[in-house]
């Protein structure tokens, strides 16, 4: 009576361990290949305190400062990022974009102030350089990119 | 050695041209014949260095005439100068997979005049030969770069496109972020296209990069070319990756990419294996209407091509 009953746990038993080998989801919890619009999930990729700090919620999108709603590089975005309202310029997108520009394997933001200088002092990854046509607004940013590409 | 006869001659011209005013007062003034015997002495000895001279003037061209020791002027060997661009392309036999025009009831017409373009544009352009999996360094005029030109150098993950629209996408890892860049073969802003590494991959679609570990789409930025032969086949690379953890952009296991430079028993059981073959479509192979013999074509295109290039 008792060996069936081991039999049959057993296999199950086996299957945990593969799956705890494997760590699969069964779902993605990032949008592929769209840009960036309200509820999109970003990196923060400088390193300002807040951006860097542990969060418990991945920062969202909350608002895009366009008027079809959809922000790609160069635009400007409202973050939730530690339960405060911050916000962002959008310094890359894992949506190809125009033939000939990068495009990254992460949905990367920079954080800004209110008047549009950075928050942090450093940014880590490279900065695509069509975002140098908006020069005048953001040359903050641009001046503490490491490098372009 | 010539050096030094050099100084010799230097200071025997000296000496014969006061010889005949200084000799003269000298034999005057000398009563003891050991003067007169150092004269003559010297008298021979620039003789001599006369002989010599005279010799030495005509060294150069007659050569033979002279003792051994001077050396033969031995002209350099005259340089050989290899266009490693040109003809070293073309010896393998290659026609870039763009100039096939896909199956579609498009007018050959407009292919034919996109060819003529695209043929305008290499004699221009030195467009390589390249596949998938070959690691390759873009210049392009960009307005917004520093020094107006951007490098970007990558592994070639995929082809796209015919005719004038033809694309390859690189991808590279700067900084620990996988960046990607879409290239346009025939667009006017590409500078030059430099083939770092000429190699094939398994398969011919190397997407699936970006669920792989980064290791395996990182490039030196400063990477030297590798020499490879221009003759005979080219080298496949048969790495297999590794995969990241499961979410993943696209089911790669799925027997419509079929692809075998992965390592799914690594990262799937042999149960979520079968179960993608569920998707598979065994009968396609069969399918008479999805043939596309591209050989005929690939010959007529190929000879036009060479015609249109050498003239």
């Amino acid at each position: 009576m008792a060996l069936p009953l081991l039999s049959r746990s057993l296999p199950g038993l086996l299957m945990d361990q593969a799956s705890s080998i494997i760590q699969q989801r069964a779902f993605s919890v990032s949008t592929v290949a769209a840009a960036i619009q309200k509820m999109t999930r970003v990196r923060v990729v400088d390193n300002s305190t807040l951006g860097n700090a542990h969060h418990h919620r991945a920062p969202r999108v909350i608002h895009v400062y366009t008027k079809n709603g959809v922000g790609k590089v160069g635009d400007k975005v409202l973050l939730a990022i530690k339960g405060q309202k911050k916000k962002a310029l959008i310094v890359g997108h894992k949506m190809p974009g125009e033939r000939m520009t990068p495009r990254f394997d992460s949905n990367n933001v920079v954080l800004i102030e209110e008047n549009g200088n950075p928050t942090g002092t450093r940014i880590k990854v490279p900065l695509p350089t069509q975002l140098r046509k908006l020069e005048g607004d953001y040359s903050k940013v641009l001046a503490i990119a490491s490098t372009f590409v | 050695m010539t050096p030094r006869d050099k100084t010799r001659f230097c200071a025997h011209g000296f000496r014969t041209n006061s010889h005949a005013t200084t000799g003269r007062s000298d034999m005057a003034a000398c009563v003891k014949g050991l003067d007169k015997f150092t004269f003559s002495l010297r008298l021979i000895r620039n003789l001599q260095l006369q002989n010599e001279r005279y010799l030495s003037t005509s060294l150069c061209r007659s050569a033979p005439e002279s003792n051994a020791d001077p050396p033969r002027f031995i002209p350099p060997s005259k340089p050989v100068i290899i266009d490693k661009t040109q003809p070293e392309a073309s010896k393998r036999k290659f026609l870039s997979p763009e100039f096939i025009p896909p199956r579609q009831r498009t007018d050959p017409v407009k292919f034919s005049m996109e060819r003529k373009d695209m043929i305008r544009r290499r004699k221009v352009l030195d467009i390589p030969e390249f596949y998938v999996g070959s690691i390759l360094a873009v210049t392009m005029a960009d307005p917004n770069a520093s020094g107006k030109v951007n490098r970007f150098v990558g592994i070639c993950i995929q082809r796209g496109g015919k005719g004038l629209g033809a694309t390859f996408v690189l991808r590279n890892i700067i900084n620990n972020q996988g960046v990607e860049i879409c290239y346009e073969v025939y667009s006017p802003r590409i500078q030059k296209i430099e083939v770092l590494k000429l190699e094939k991959r398994l398969d011919d679609n190397l997407m699936y990069l970006r669920d792989a570990l980064p290791e395996y789409s990182t490039v030196d930025p400063d990477m030297k070319p590798v020499n490879y032969s221009h003759t005979g086949e080219v080298p496949v690379n048969k790495i297999k990756v590794r995969m990241r953890p499961k979410p993943w952009s696209k089911r790669w296991e799925r027997p419509n990419f079929d692809i075998q430079g992965i390592r799914f028993d690594l990262c799937l059981t042999p149960e979520q294996m079968a179960h993608a073959q569920k998707w598979a479509k065994p009968w396609e192979e069969y399918d008479m209407l999805k043939e596309y013999d591209t050989s005929q074509l690939e010959k007529e295109i190929f000879l036009e091509v060479q015609q249109e290039m050498n003239k």
